[in-house]
């Protein structure tokens, strides 16, 4: 089913990436997903309006594959905003947004994106409180998830191990048959990681990762991410600005709902104009 | 024999002018049906004042005979017949009201033998809004008069007219069989699409005001549950019983005016507006502080406890007041309507509720937005915690915005109670129409709550003479559902971020 | 609220116990039918009346099951139900009525001067097609209205308010007698089926014999769609459908294909209502049926397989026992229930039954 979503078709108008210049990782092409540029996601001059107050205004963005980005930038720079475009949530009002070369995540629904690998954590930990942890985990499997292969669906012994592994990693195998709403917030956060992990999804959308973890869950999270890249591309947003130093090779500021600056931790650091924004003037 | 019959009464009745009152009614009291319908058209063509008093009373249903009262027993042919005799006989009243109304009923009752009556009466009468009304009963007769030039002036005065009873008049004239000469066939077709044309204004006029009318009602129902749901997230299943309390309010109001006041009972419904409002209000008050105050957050529990309430006061009311529909009468100032045009009545107490309503929703307005309380209630909505620790009272404001909606709800009560019965089932019949009104008004906006009841109102007056009352819901329904295909928020949706 | 619901009662409530009274409850409904065929004087004769008034719940019961899947699984709080209920008892009455008329038209039809059989009556006559229809009635319009209903999203209570309006909606529509189906009045005076007497204490015991085979067996569906991956995914929708959807599954399929399920049951429920009751019309559409059977599901327990069934015969029991008794207290009465069992028994009886055994 997947395969025959994400056929790479291959539109030379709109095949216009000569201008883009992602930093690019390009370890690993997903099959499907037509990556040639080294380029996963791309926002051009999108711009999003509510009752006239512009959360997004024409906002450029490009993420390579492989790589970790960080967003950063005060509360209202849009960054929830644009999270919600490359999910489908919000549609634009302009600009294009494609994942890979060929899918226009403008015409496709939540669920299609989803499905063609794009993952998302929520800035509130959100996970299926009735469900136990197990679970929760096992939905989040990337598997068929039509209606019918959910009705006759049953775990196979490879499934199960992965789901153990992913346990292991977010450390929640004593509580695999706990009811997730038992959980602390720490925990809802690894679970929550850990369901995005089952998704096996080629880009994943991070909001606030870290928020209310204690100082060595976010140590912990911070490896598990930098493990992650490479193999995945991620996207984290994130205000703890020792986390961003400790996982970042990128980072991009949001200001008014467009990029301010772009580059590394020092260099964004150091630039003027986000000290303004930061500061105040 | 009959037009022997009638010669021979007629005769009677010119050789005896002296007398012949008494003799009517010993007549008529000894006559058996048929003659007794003879008597009458004698009597419609040639009236005279003395007989005034008779057919008044043939039309209670009695007639006094020697000094004796009898009841008649009258058919439904005969009592049209008292009717046009009165009519006739009216029409040398002093009073020029009284003639008018005679007039208007001998359009639609006159007949042949009182042609040459009316035309004296017409060459005699000197107010002008009676001459009209008489020259146009004198037209429907001479529309069968043998002189084709009569019949062709009688036609054209038609077609002048925007009289439903024309139209139909009109139509009988346009087979050949029934009227022979063709110029006059012409001109009747000419008179009839003025007729229609006329009587097409009324008509869409008037279900435009039905459709307005039915909106000011549904707004009046829906804008307490507008805050309600909209402010407080409550869905109040009970909302409708709060209308029904209102209209009972009204109607124990107009219990006590009765037996305390019964000079002022013209104005009972002014004092029923704050007792229905205080009332509903209270009830609101204490239902939120016991039960629904317990269950903010749970939108579904709500629903089903509140539907909980409202048969506890359903029952509650039957067994007060019984389960019969209550008397609640209209005052005399709310009674009888503004005769636009002759197919068009706008009834007072409509257009009174139409006023009222839209008044109800500005007083709301202020009230939300210029008040001290309003500000309250929009910032426990927005953020309720964020408005405790700025010192808001929470629980107060749920309390009081709880109140309030049901307070306009029994206002709404007062109104229905105007117009319709009062019955312990009252509210259940709204209900449904109220949440459609929030839901495709969209949730929290009263500009949207006011446009949703009166195109919802309009739109059900538009179908209902189309496919009918009960299709044209069903129809509403569907288009309610696919509009929210495309507007899920409903008409005015508060845009922003989702929040997750 | 976002407290865990268990997923069925048996699992975890004393699965022993639960067995136990389960199995003694099915053998004793399996026994009334035949009891009933004992002669009047026998003292464990089963009468007409009683076989009668269990039939109806267990009927009502089905309808309890059905809406348990969509609100206790789902989160999908139907309030027209009802109206599923009767497209399946009106089905079988199309059947019922032209058994009893034979090969002339309905009586009501020809007291409306009416000289043919409008499109729709077309192979009633045929208990299959019937059958069909009492499947195809509800399934297509829940079908149709799902479909659009879930497209836009519509959920929490704008849905209940709804379905709601779309009972209302079709009580109105066969309240008129231009509907064909009877008015005011409905279909009753039914005569037999497949050709036995209606009242034939042996036709009764089939029909009632039939009815706790249909309550079983969707008993069963449900303990197999509970115990699925898609009843997972229907408990997580029910929670958080957002993160279900980031999660790449579809919530649409799965809210259709539960509604339509409930739907049909629902249908099938009302078929076999209407020949052991002996009537149908339009007040079984009334919202205030289909919101009744919210409360026989909240006050059973939702989100578990038993508490339905508890709850619709507790209530049932109830009214028949006060509309005898106290006819002027059972509305408050119901309304009290109402009350009370979303104040203080959001898990229902089955809920308070687990916290004891807890303890």
């Amino acid at each position: 089913m997947r395969n025959v979503m994400l056929e790479p078709i291959l539109d030379p108008n709109k095949d216009a990436g000569s201008s883009r210049d992602a930093i690019s990782f390009g370890q690993r092409a997903e099959p499907g997903l037509n990556t040639r540029h080294g380029t996963i996601l791309t926002l051009e001059g999108i711009s999003v309006s509510f009752d006239g107050f512009k959360a997004l205004n024409n906002l450029n963005l490009y993420i390579g594959v492989g790589e970790l980005r960080c967003i950063i930038g005060p509360n209202g720079a849009g960054k929830t905003t644009m999270m919600d475009v490359i999910t489908g949530k919000t549609r634009p009002s302009e600009g294009q947004a494609w994942f890979g070369e060929t899918l226009d995540l403008r015409q496709m629904s939540e669920v299609q994106i989803a499905q063609a690998g794009i993952g998302r954590k929520f800035q509130k930990p959100t996970v299926f409180e009735a469900l136990s942890v197990f679970e929760n985990l096992e939905l989040a499997q990337k598997t068929d998830k039509s209606v019918w292969a959910s009705l006759r669906a049953k775990l196979t012994g490879e499934q199960k191990d992965r789901i153990g592994e992913v346990l292991d990693t977010i450390r929640l195998t004593h509580s695999a048959q706990r009811p997730a709403g038992l959980l602390s917030h720490g925990q809802k956060q690894f679970l929550e990681i850990g369901m995005l992990l089952m998704q096996d999804p080629q880009l994943l959308l991070l909001d606030e990762p870290v928020a209310g973890m204690t100082d060595a869950e976010t140590e912990f999270t911070a490896e598990l991410f930098k493990s992650l890249a490479g193999k995945h591309s991620l996207m984290v947003v994130e205000h703890d600005m020792g986390f961003v130093g400790a996982i970042a090779d990128h980072v991009t500021v949001l200001h008014q709902g467009s990029v301010l600056a772009e580059g590394s931790l020092e260099q964004v650091q150091a630039d003027e104009r986000v000290i303004e924004v930061y500061l105040g003037r | 024999m009959p037009t022997a019959l009638y010669r021979l009464i007629l005769a009677c009745l010119l050789l005896l002018p002296l007398g012949a009152y008494a003799n009517d009614a010993n007549d008529f009291a000894a006559a058996n049906n048929s003659e007794q319908a003879q008597l009458l058209e004698s009597w419609a063509a040639h009236p005279t004042p003395g007989r005034v008093e008779l057919i008044n009373g043939l039309q209670q249903g009695q007639i006094s005979v020697d000094g004796e009262v009898k009841t008649l027993r009258l058919n439904n042919r005969l009592r049209g017949l008292i009717d046009t005799a009165l009519a006739s006989h009216q029409l040398l009243a002093v009073d020029p009201k009284l003639r008018l109304n005679a007039a208007q009923q001998l359009q639609k009752s006159a007949k042949p033998a009182q042609l040459k009556f009316l035309d004296q009466q017409l060459a005699a009468e000197t107010d002008s809004d009676v001459r009209s009304a008489l020259s146009l009963a004198l037209a429907n007769l001479q529309l069968v008069d043998p002189d084709p030039a009569v019949r062709l002036a009688a036609v054209r005065l038609l077609g002048e007219t925007g009289e439903p009873l024309a139209r139909t008049r009109l139509e009988n004239l346009l087979q050949p069989d029934i009227e022979t000469d063709a110029s006059v066939r012409t001109a009747a077709e000419t008179s009839l699409a003025q007729v229609k044309r006329k009587l097409l204004i009324g008509d869409l006029l008037g279900q435009a005001f039905s459709g307005l009318s039915l909106g000011s009602i549904l707004l009046l129902a829906a804008l307490g549950l507008a805050i309600t749901f909209g402010l407080l997230g409550v869905i109040n299943m009970a909302h409708g019983e709060m209308l029904m309390l209102g209209a009972y309010s009204t109607y124990c109001v107009q219990l006590l005016f009765q037996r305390f006041a019964p000079g002022a009972i013209e104005f009972y419904p002014l004092l029923a507006l704050p007792v229905a409002f205080f009332v509903t209000a209270a009830v609101g008050m204490v239902l939120e502080r016991t039960i629904i105050r317990h269950l903010y957050g749970r939108p579904l529990e709500t629903l089903l406890a509140t539907w909980g309430i409202s048969l506890i006061l359903i029952q509650l009311v039957r067994v007060l007041f019984g389960a019969q529909n209550v008397e609640v009468a209209n005052p005399a100032w709310l009674s009888g309507g503004l005769h636009v045009l002759p197919n068009l009545v706008l009834p007072y107490n409509r257009l009174v509720i139409i006023v009222f309503a839209l008044a109800v929703v500005v007083l709301t307005w202020l009230l939300l937005n210029k008040t001290r309380l309003g500000l309250n209630v929009r910032a426990v909505t927005q953020n309720r915690n964020m408005a405790a620790c700025c010192g808001v009272p929470t629980g107060r404001v749920d309390m009081l915005a709880f109140g309030l909606g049901s307070g306009i709800a029994g206002l709404g009560g007062v109104a229905l109670s105007q117009i319709g019965n009062v019955g312990p089932d009252l509210g259940q019949g709204y209900i449904i129409d109220s949440f459609l009104v929030v839901v495709l008004g969209g949730v929290g906006q009263l500009a949207g709550t006011v446009y949703a009841a009166f195109g919802l109102g309009i739109a059900n007056k538009i179908l209902e003479p189309q496919i009918g009352a009960v299709l044209g819901k069903i129809l509403i329904l569907g288009l309610i559902i696919l509009f929210i295909q495309k507007r899920p928020q409903g008409l005015f949706a508060l845009k922003g971020r989702v929040i997750d | 609220m976002n407290q865990p619901l268990m997923l069925t009662a048996t699992q975890k409530a004393g699965p022993k116990v639960t067995a136990w009274v389960g199995g003694l409850v099915l053998l004793v409904l399996l026994a009334m039918p035949l009891l009933s065929l004992l002669p009047a004087d026998n003292s464990f004769q089963v009468s007409a009346y009683t076989l009668t008034l269990v039939g109806k719940i267990l009927c009502y019961a089905i309808v309890a099951l059905a809406l348990d899947l969509v609100w206790g699984y789902a989160g999908l709080l139907s309030l027209g139900h009802g109206l599923f209920f009767a497209l399946g008892g009106y089905a079988m009455g199309m059947y019922l009525m032209r058994q009893a008329s034979g090969d002339e038209l309905p009586a009501f039809m020809t007291f409306l001067s009416w000289t043919e059989l409008p499109w729709y009556w077309v192979g009633t006559e045929h208990f299959w097609w019937a059958m069909c229809l009492v499947v195809l009635a509800p399934g297509l319009l829940a079908l149709v209205f799902g479909f659009f209903a879930f497209r836009s999203r519509i959920k929490g209570v704008y849905f209940s308010i709804m379905t709601q309006a779309l009972t209302f909606a079709g009580m109105l529509l066969f309240f008129r007698n231009e509907t064909g189906f009877g008015g005011n009045n409905g279909f009753t005076n039914f005569r037999s089926i497949l050709g036995f007497g209606i009242t034939e204490p042996g036709t009764r015991a089939v029909l009632f014999f039939a009815t706790v085979m249909l309550l079983v067996i969707s008993l069963f569906l449900g303990w197999r769609l509970a115990r699925s991956k898609f009843g997972r995914v229907l408990t997580a929708l029910r929670d958080a459908e957002n993160r279900l959807m980031f999660c790449g599954y579809d919530p649409r399929g799965f809210k259709l294909f539960v509604w339509v399920l409930s739907a049909v049951l629902c249908g099938l429920a009302g078929a076999l209502y209407v020949p052991q009751v002996g009537i149908i019309n339009p007040g079984e559409m009334s919202p205030t049926n289909s919101i009744e059977a919210a409360v026989w599901v909240a006050l059973g327990g939702r989100g578990t397989l038993i508490g339905p069934l508890l709850g619709a015969g507790v209530v049932n029991g109830m009214k028949s026992w006060f509309t005898v008794a106290f006819p002027e207290y059972w509305l408050f009465f119901l309304g009290a229930l109402f009350i009370i069992v979303t104040l203080y028994l959001p898990k229902g009886v089955i809920g308070l039954l687990k916290k004891k055994d807890e303890q």
